[in-house]
């Protein structure tokens, strides 16, 4: 809600500057956003009639004038606007005067003659952006007067930004009362009286939906004069809150809808046939809106119709056909009560939000139709002449908004503000919001009035009382409550620690969209059908992630096109999988995913520098499990996946459940997704990682450990880590530690071979191993190893 | 030779020994099995019985008087050796040491991080669901009914009429209140989702909510618990102020202001009572219980708290902003 303050002090005018106006309005809950001149700075001008026009000799568009400013002579002025004529009353730019932009007025001659000043147009004065021609003022304009006297411009406008609950000051008349509250001041309502009834033509009207419009009134006034020119006070007025002027009777209705809150409509009646009925559309019924766009109505839709044809979207739009042109001279206004559960939504559903729909559906007051009817036709026959009908008015009481009655409990504020506000303050308060209230020993009876429509509650009064009182002095008090531990499960891994445990590797935690371009997703996950938004920000961000991939990759893209070669990110989040048996259709799966590339450590004097490879990630990952305690029930086995390099791709599988892959981003998608060379990734499900095993200690054996190493030759083909698990699970007796501590392939093994070196450490818990128990071990390992794999020991 | 010469020669041959080895020489010369010294006592034998003792204790107390100077020198060989090899093995310790670089976690984890401890230590617990949300869990049980005007203020991203991205975690708050009764302190942290991107929007963000319900929660134990809150999260004695606002949730609503040294006030928070029908829609006697919620937005947080101009700056990922907070 845009309004000039002088325009609201004219209702009520406390004794608070501008900013502490808005500051007073912004502690009651109606946030000021802005406070904004109405019209940029400049001075000197004052108002002026040409006293002499002619053609200037040496320029076909030019005039050569003579304008009085109030001074002892009038002033030369050479002006390039077509309407500058004889007796034009006009605002003058006087020698001196600066314009905003810093334009300076100055004695200047144009194609020889002599132009002290300049004729102004409102675009000129930053007044609007109307460039067409020199501004006309009535003729009444005092001539001499400084112009922005004239026009009061000395004065801003404010910008309320009122929450959906407070429509009630969507109108001068609301903000008024609210600043008549807040200051103990008056409010003076201009004069409003009824019309003087001078024909008698009336139009039935029928509510057809009582419930959506319990009430309409409607008025017939014939022979305006529609090409009269509203006042320059009105265009003011509704220029300051930001409404274009367009015609006497748009005016008029915007008029009473800023001054009281309340919508208006006008149709052409020569247009209208028979009684107007507010009635549901029926589905499928056509309707014309004064934007020429056509819509095709549903039968939830609220239309104000006469005996042929839908004429208007009620509360929201008015119609083509029906409305006000510059050929009508009788028109139909409308003030009607819509109940905003008929309205509300429905603008939105056909792309539309205007002035009357936002306010019909917060809700207005039912009592005010009346009031409005008066107000709009008493200043469209002050501007357009003509006579005013009867008002005819449809009611139907019982689906009329009550005056709500609501009981507010002492103890009830007392509870839910944590203080105690003395009993007169508050009933001082409820009174001063115009609420009719009954104290008795335990609380107050509170009767509100048709205008504050947004009460229902008692917690709705309670916020009243608060707000009015202030929150400021509501003190602050630490809240009570029962000490009560929570839960801290030592058998969980927190997704923060996880994530941590990779920082320390080096990682930098991203944050990405959750929505991904769907050319990157397709490329990567050809086998998984994306959730797809319907109206997203871009095509880009429209396809909901099913991996943290995506989002990781383009992390790492943007950095490497800014020089940033070597890149390690992690991301934790939920992954969005359609499953038709999930809530709401879609798994929502929580992850943890990295991504690596360029160098695997920064270059160093001593270790030079190595590509990060599958290993480093493997490591990485091979650390998260390990924080579970049981890295022993995870596996490695090489897989495939679309978005990987199929020779260098695992699947972590924990127990039987796979939980997740790791690999090299497969090569031929490095170049489309905007990466720089070889890049790895690995993502797990966080579910499968939180399991945490809580210790249970072993002695530690006092008795020495024995070390063997062992050197086999096998296939190429056979894993590294089939060969380990296998040792692992033939139960070698006191077996305490097994590592694989060199790999080769080349010369002295056969082709199509490698050789694997393994080291085991053997323990007995409460003795030292006897020579042979040792050499029994290591000879069943390698019986198995022999059997198993066709091992041979490399001499 | 006498006796003194042969005990200065050998010293003499200890002083000009350099190595461990040319030292054990000069031990077996002269103390050696054929050594001058252990010659002399072979010659004892010609002397008479009287002499041959006084001749003895001389020829040993030269012998270990040779003895102590191979010991010292030998002493004073090690040392040297091992000075040397310590010499040797001296490096430039101003070097870079091997350093495994470290990264570091998002700003808006770490504000999001040190919000879950501030409310952690007074008992709340924290909270999470899920982003694509139901419109009875995102507006519905909010008192947000369809076509409420709020609806439209969301600017939602809906996948059909009956389910979107949510615009705020309190769906969260209302699947714990399905779940349990009072008292309840939960906070609730993560993405949330709004249909705007320009330069103080961008598409998802991130909100901590809180909720507290008990039997005797108040407007004015809202105002501590966030006055503490933002005084701690700042670390700084900044001036907070409650505006009255609205919220279809919560009633009394107040959105909260900051006002830093000098500066203007900035919103921060939204804030207020939970409303009675949030409670009676999730089965909570709203005449018993009472509750307060409060609902804050990590990034804006953030930039406030380091100096973060772009709000986009969060979602690009970029190392050189990141590596920042590390």
């Amino acid at each position: 809600m845009k309004f000039s303050e002088k325009w609201l002090r004219s209702w009520v005018n406390p004794a608070l500057d501008s900013v502490a106006l808005s500051e007073q309005l912004s502690m009651a809950g109606l946030e000021v956003d802005s406070i904004d001149a109405v019209a940029e700075d400049f001075s000197a001008v004052v108002v002026g009639e040409v006293i002499a026009c002619g053609p200037h000799p040496d320029a076909d568009k030019l005039q050569v004038t003579k304008v009085d400013i109030g001074a002892d002579e009038p002033v030369d002025i050479v002006c390039g606007a077509p309407n500058c004529r004889l007796g034009l009353k006009v605002a003058v730019a006087t020698v001196g005067a600066v314009l905003p932009g810093d334009f300076k007025i100055k004695k200047a001659k144009l194609r020889g003659q002599p132009s002290h000043g300049m004729l102004c147009s409102n675009a000129e004065l930053g007044l609007s952006d109307d460039h067409d021609g020199i501004i006309e003022l009535p003729a009444d304009a005092p001539v001499g007067m400084d112009y922005r006297d004239y026009l009061e411009l000395n004065d801003v406008t404010l910008d309320v930004d009122l929450t959906p609950n407070r429509a009630d000051c969507l109108g001068i008349r609301g903000i008024a009362r609210e600043v008549g509250v807040l200051n103990r001041l008056t409010v003076t309502e201009p004069a409003m009286a009824p019309v003087t009834v001078t024909h008698d033509q009336e139009r039935a009207v029928i509510l057809a939906a009582p419930a959506a419009c319990p009430r309409y009134l409607g008025r017939i006034v014939r022979d305006l004069n529609v090409q009269a020119e509203s006042p320059l006070w009105l265009r003011e007025r509704l220029r300051r809150s930001g409404v274009r002027s367009i015609d006497p009777v748009v005016d008029v209705t915007n008029y009473v809808l800023l001054e009281l809150g309340h919508p208006m409509h006008a149709f052409d009646n020569a247009k209208l046939e028979g009684a107007v009925q507010v009635r549901m559309a029926a589905t499928g019924e056509q309707l014309t809106l004064l934007d020429g766009n056509q819509v095709t109505l549903t039968d939830d839709v609220l239309v104000i119709a006469d005996e042929a044809k839908a004429l208007a979207m009620a509360g929201i739009f008015g119609g083509a056909d029906s409305g006000v042109t510059s050929t009508t001279t009788d028109v139909f206004l409308e003030s009607a009560f819509f109940a905003p559960a008929a309205i509300a939504g429905r603008a939105r559903r056909f792309g539309l939000h205007t002035d009357a729909s936002h306010r019909y559906e917060r809700g207005v007051d039912p009592e005010l139709q009346r009031t409005a009817m008066e107000r709009a036709t008493a200043l469209l026959i002050e501007i357009c002449g003509g006579e005013a009908g009867p008002i005819v008015e449809a009611v139907s009481p019982e689906h009329l908004p009550q005056a709500a009655q609501i009981v507010l409990r002492k103890a009830r504020l007392a509870k839910v503000l944590g203080i105690s506000i003395a009993a007169a303050e508050v009933t001082d308060i409820l009174t001063r919001l115009g609420f009719a209230v009954e104290e008795d020993a335990d609380a107050w009876q509170v009767t509100v009035p048709t205008f504050r429509f947004d009460m229902a509650i008692e917690e709705d009064l309670i916020e009243e009382v608060a707000r009015i009182y202030g929150y400021h002095r509501i003190q602050a008090a630490a809240p009570a409550a029962q000490l009560r531990m929570i839960a801290r499960q030592e058998g969980k891994l927190s997704a923060v620690s996880l994530k941590r445990t990779l920082i320390d590797r080096g990682y930098q935690e991203a944050i990405t969209y959750s929505f991904v371009d769907p050319k990157h997703q397709a490329m990567l996950f050809d086998d998984v059908a994306a959730l797809t938004l319907p109206h997203p920000i871009s095509v880009e961000m429209s396809s909901m992630r099913v991996s943290l991939w995506p989002g990781l990759v383009g992390a790492v893209a943007h950095n490497q096109k800014r020089q940033q070669q070597s890149l390690a990110f992690c991301e934790t989040g939920l992954r969005f999988i359609p499953a038709e048996d999930a809530e709401n259709g879609v798994r929502q799966q929580p992850m943890i995913a990295g991504i690596r590339a360029g160098k695997a450590h920064p270059e160093h004097w001593s270790d030079g520098e190595r590509a990060v490879d599958f290993y480093d990630l493997k490591g990485d990952v091979e650390a998260l499990l390990a924080m579970t305690g049981e890295a022993g029930e995870f596996r490695f086995v090489a897989d495939q996946h679309p978005a990987l390099h199929p020779g260098q791709t695992a699947a972590v599988f924990r127990g039987a459940e796979r939980i997740g892959y790791l690999g090299a981003i497969h090569p031929q998608f490095e170049k489309k997704l905007g990466l720089n060379g070889r890049t790895y990734v690995f993502e797990l499900e966080l579910d499968g990682l939180v399991n945490r095993a809580v210790p249970e200690a072993q002695a530690v054996s006092k008795y020495p450990s024995i070390r063997r190493d062992l050197a086999i030759v096998v296939k190429q083909s056979i894993a590294a880590g089939e060969i380990l698990a296998a040792i692992e699970n033939i139960g070698v007796n006191h077996l305490v530690g097994l590592n694989l501590f060199d790999v080769y392939q080349g010369a002295g093994v056969a082709e199509g071979h490698r050789s694997l070196a393994l080291s085991m450490t053997l323990q007995h818990a409460e003795r030292t191993l006897e020579e042979q128990e040792i050499n029994a071990a290591v000879a069943a390992v390698v019986d198995m190893l022999t059997s198993e794999f066709g091992a041979t020991l490399r001499e | 030779m006498a006796l003194s010469d042969i005990v200065a020669a050998a010293e003499a041959a200890v002083a000009a020994a350099t190595t461990a080895q040319q030292l054990d020489q000069v031990r077996v010369d002269y103390l050696g099995k054929k050594g001058a010294l252990t010659e002399q006592l072979k010659s004892l034998g010609k002397l008479s019985a009287e002499e041959r003792p006084a001749a003895g204790q001389a020829i040993n107390e030269a012998k270990q008087q040779v003895q102590a100077v191979i010991n010292a020198r030998n002493d004073e060989l090690k040392q040297a050796e091992l000075a040397a090899k310590l010499a040797a093995e001296r490096i430039d310790v101003s070097l870079p040491g091997r350093r495994a670089e470290r990264g570091g976690m998002h700003p808006v984890s770490q504000t999001i991080a040190r919000i879950e401890a501030f409310f952690g230590d007074l008992g709340f617990r924290t909270v999470e669901g899920p982003e694509v949300e139901d419109d009875f869990h995102n507006f519905d049980a909010l008192n947000i009914p369809a076509n409420h005007p709020a609806r439209a203020d969301h600017d939602t991203f809906y996948f059909t009429p009956k389910t979107m991205l949510r615009t705020q975690t309190s769906g969260v708050q209302i699947r714990t209140m399905e779940q349990e009764q009072p008292p309840l302190r939960i906070i609730s942290p993560g993405r949330v989702y709004r249909n705007d991107y320009d330069q103080t929007h961008t598409p998802m963000f991130h909100q901590v909510e809180g909720l507290m319900v008990d039997t005797d929660v108040s407007f004015t134990q809202l105002k501590g618990i966030l006055e503490d809150f933002l005084v701690n999260f700042f670390e700084e004695e900044l001036e907070v102020r409650f505006r009255p606002s609205y919220f279809p949730f919560t009633e009394p609503s107040a959105e909260v202001d900051v006002r830093r040294k000098n500066g203007q006030w900035l919103e921060v928070l939204g804030c207020g009572m939970v409303h009675p029908s949030v409670l009676q829609a999730v089965g909570i006697d709203s005449e018993k219980y009472t509750g307060f919620a409060f609902g804050m937005g990590v990034e804006r947080l953030t930039m406030l708290r380091y100096g973060v101009n772009d709000l986009r700056a969060f979602f690009e990922n970029d190392v050189r902003f990141l590596k920042q907070f590390n």
